[in-house]
């Protein structure tokens, strides 16, 4: 299939399928969130040590993997807009960071309130919890220099270098629970699979998908944002029915 | 052991709904909020914007 | 795709030498940071098992902590019924750890633990706080069962679960 990607990477086309895609994510987002809420606190049973306190893991694991993921999205989108001058990554990237701050601030909360029962401590500095903090400040690091800088081209290039120098913590927070000893558990998702029982496993991926879904939909929102703001100067946004209303 | 302490392992379901989940989805919420009203006021600056120009040029 | 493969040949120089710039900046990182963390191992370690307090890695005089299993058999509670006494262990060493205290849910027998405290001149650490370390492991209590009553029958044969629990994965 000869699909012209390029086409899609100039704003004024990423726009409008930006807007036709959002709904459709957004819905399917609404349906997996259900589906995976009722999977996690219906079907799913007790754990053998926890009892109910770790299925706020449904929350949690999707929040982190994802927090780190965007980054590394981010980071990219930076990347490329720093070698290609291209107009999109650098708004892709700004439109990622706010999304990645508050999945790495769910994560670290609700990482508290699992800990506080469990461990009996809401938060210790082991090299897991610390480098997740530390990726939170990298997005909010990244937002206000982002913000600190008037001309938007400018403040692209300095924004992209702090999220790629930024992007050798994720796989120091991922490899930290190996590396070091940690008062956080090991990974549960491993690469060569997972030991987890069957219907938690549902829900953990349903919960998963749902959030990244949320999270490609209000990132994409978000980019219209900033394409509409950057570009008003421009004759195809004047042009918009929205605009012409 | 303090009140909380022995709260959340009384109601462990509402300890998780209220302090995880409804946290999380609040958090959602107001993110889902904030980009609506920024596509709002993005969307009124543009036209106003527009408006000048159409206004400054004698196009028409 | 062949319009970008023009455009490249055209500008390849600046893009190519931001790209390199890019990547000899990140690996450049990537190494001063590994550099950090290797030097620093021990100190982002949370805590220090026994072996390594018995190899004197541990600092003395001050409090830091200790990581490891609870001993089965060695958790012993005193008269006053807050102050408990156990060993931490790594199956090569052991310390033993009083506490007095609210001991967290997870703290049990052969499972994980972080005490932190100080170790006086008796080799016992005085522990000011106890901390359960839980595994990666999750599973309903029959499946947990089952897999302890397939470790009791130490490897004889593939024990049957009970019905209804799905076959638990053994811990890999």
């Amino acid at each position: 299939m000869a699909i012209n990607w390029f086409k899609y990477s100039a704003p004024t086309t990423f726009y409008g399928l930006a807007g036709k895609l959002i709904p459709w994510f957004a819905l399917s987002a609404a349906i997996l969130f259900a589906i995976g809420l009722y999977i996690g606190f219906v079907v799913a049973p007790v754990d053998a040590q926890q009892g109910e306190f770790y299925r706020i893991i449904f929350i949690h694991v999707p929040s982190s993997i994802i927090s780190m993921f965007l980054y590394l999205i981010m980071a990219g989108y930076a990347a490329l807009g720093l070698i290609f001058n291209t107009r999109l990554s650098a708004m892709m990237a700004t439109a990622i960071a706010p999304t990645g701050a508050l999945f790495a601030f769910i994560s670290l909360w609700t990482g508290a309130l699992w800990g506080k029962p469990m461990w009996g401590a809401w938060w210790v500095w082991d090299a897991r919890l610390t480098s997740e903090l530390i990726l939170l400040f990298l997005y909010l690091g990244y937002i206000a220099l982002h913000a600190s800088i008037d001309d938007p081209r400018r403040a692209d290039r300095a924004s992209a270098l702090l999220a790629i120098v930024g992007s050798v913590n994720v796989p120091i927070i991922y490899f930290s629970v190996q590396w070091w000893n940690t008062l956080h558990q090991g990974s549960t998702i491993k690469f060569t699979g997972t030991s987890m029982h069957i219907a938690m496993q549902q829900a953990m991926f349903t919960m998963l998908a749902a959030c990244w879904l949320y999270a490609i939909a209000v990132v994409l929102a978000r980019v219209r944002s900033i394409i509409l703001e950057r570009e008003k100067h421009t004759l195809w946004i004047s042009e918009l029915p929205e605009v012409k209303g | 052991m303090s009140g909380l302490d022995i709260w959340m392992r009384e109601h462990t379901l509402a300890y998780i709904w209220l302090g995880s989940y409804a946290v999380a989805l609040l958090i959602f919420a107001i993110e889902i909020a904030m980009v609506i009203h920024k596509r709002k006021i993005t969307l009124q600056q543009v036209r106003l914007m527009r408006d000048a120009e159409d206004e400054a040029g004698d196009e028409k | 795709m062949r319009k970008m493969k023009q455009e490249t040949r055209n500008n390849m120089k600046p893009r190519q030498k931001r790209f390199v710039f890019i990547a000899v900046a990140v690996a450049a990182l990537a190494l001063v940071v590994g550099l950090v963390l290797n030097a620093l191992d021990k100190n982002v370690s949370l805590y220090f098992t026994p072996t390594q307090v018995f190899n004197n890695e541990a600092p003395h005089g001050r409090s830091f902590r200790i990581g490891g299993l609870v001993e089965e058999g060695s958790v012993k509670r005193q008269m006053d019924g807050l102050t408990v006494n156990f060993v931490i262990t790594d199956q090569h060493k052991s310390i033993p750890v009083v506490f007095k205290g609210i001991l967290p849910d997870l703290f049990k027998e052969g499972k994980g633990v972080v005490a932190q405290g100080k170790v006086e001149a008796d080799g016992v650490m005085h522990a000011e706080e106890v901390l359960a370390k839980h595994d990666e492991n999750y599973m309903p209590p029959e499946a947990a069962d089952a897999l302890k009553k397939g470790e009791a029958a130490n490897a004889s044969a593939v024990t049957a679960t009970p019905p209804g629990a799905p076959a638990a994965p053994a811990a890999k």
